[in-house]
């Protein structure tokens, strides 16, 4: 039951992704040119709405659809990682036109080069799991 | 209907992306997509070369199933969801690209000269594409979340790590843009 609500909830986040061209290699570009306001407003409007809804769990201390008390962890504090992992990051995103999420989009729409991207992403990943410990954080 | 298959504005997408974040906080989960890479190092058997890869990733599973769904949901998004799958882009914006060599800029969804099965046969667009792949891998890790993560999760709940995260990925995109777009195309 609760695996097909995790199902449900990535198949609307992916047609969402994929609707909205927030996959799209060139609506990225275009964010980056600031030549339209379509991406600031997704990822705008998406943490504006997050950010109320975040508050209202927190002060009347809403409970998950379990009755379970839900706990916002705050992120570790540190300027290093956030920040150079971040270019490294945008740097890829730009690149690849396409965030971890999109990537998966848009090969359910069939692009199969994005395998490459994916492919690319998780040795990307791996690399980091064995630099790890000689990186400034 | 016919709304449903054109591109969804921002003002519809926006909320909607913040939809599935409360969702999975409601199941008790957090939104984040790029943790999913290092499960599937994990499943490849990462554990054995580093530590950071010795987890249980039985307790990432249900991340997993929702990307499965993402993939699932491209498809649906793609096919049945769209009569035309161009994407309008700013005209400036369109003669920028053409500027570059991107002919396909304002007629795909995806630039051609990148993401056409050609490609495949084309050993710069391969080592682009590999490139941006492991830059966002290994950047997402080291920065501990992606756009999902970061920009929307940690700035919904107001995380200074996430801002800093956030600005450093515009610092890296703004670069590849502006300056490394210029001496590769």
């Amino acid at each position: 039951m609760r695996t097909l609500a995790y199902f449900l909830i990535g198949l609307f986040f992916g047609i969402v992704l994929f609707k909205s061209e927030a996959a799209s290699w060139f609506r990225i570009y275009e964010m980056f040119q600031f030549d339209a306001f379509h991406m600031y407003g997704i990822i705008g409007s998406a943490i504006t709405i997050g950010v109320i809804g975040i508050q209202l769990i927190k002060r009347f201390n809403i409970k998950s659809f379990f009755g379970e008390r839900i706990d916002f962890a705050p992120k570790e504090k540190g300027i290093r990682r956030y920040l150079f992992g971040g270019i490294l990051f945008g740097l890829g995103w730009a690149l690849a036109g396409a965030c971890p999420g999109p990537i998966f989009t848009l090969l359910g729409a069939g692009f199969f080069p994005i395998l490459v991207v994916l492919l690319s992403a998780v040795l990307g990943t791996y690399l980091y799991g064995l630099l790890k410990d000689k990186l400034p954080h | 209907m016919e709304i449903l298959l054109k591109p969804w504005p921002w003002y519809i997408a926006g909320p909607l992306l913040a939809l599935t974040m409360f969702l999975l906080i409601m199941l008790g989960k957090r939104f984040g997509m790029s943790s999913n890479l290092r499960t599937l190092c994990t499943l490849c058997g990462a554990g054995r070369h580093s530590d950071f890869f010795k987890f249980d990733w039985k307790s990432q599973r249900w991340n997993l199933v929702v990307v499965a769904g993402v993939v699932l949901g491209g498809f649906i998004g793609s096919n049945l969801l769209s009569s035309d799958t161009s994407v309008a882009i700013n005209p400036n914006t369109v003669v920028k690209l053409q500027a570059l060599g991107f002919e396909s800029a304002g007629t795909t969804y995806l630039p051609k000269e990148l993401f056409d099965v050609e490609v495949f046969s084309d050993v710069k667009g391969i080592i682009l594409l590999i490139l941006g792949g492991l830059f966002v891998g290994f950047g997402a890790r080291y920065a501990g979340g992606c756009t999902s993560g970061h920009a929307i999760s940690g700035l919904s709940n107001l995380q200074l790590p996430s801002l800093i995260a956030v600005i450093g990925f515009f610092i890296g995109g703004l670069f590849t843009v502006h300056v490394l777009f210029t001496l590769i195309f």
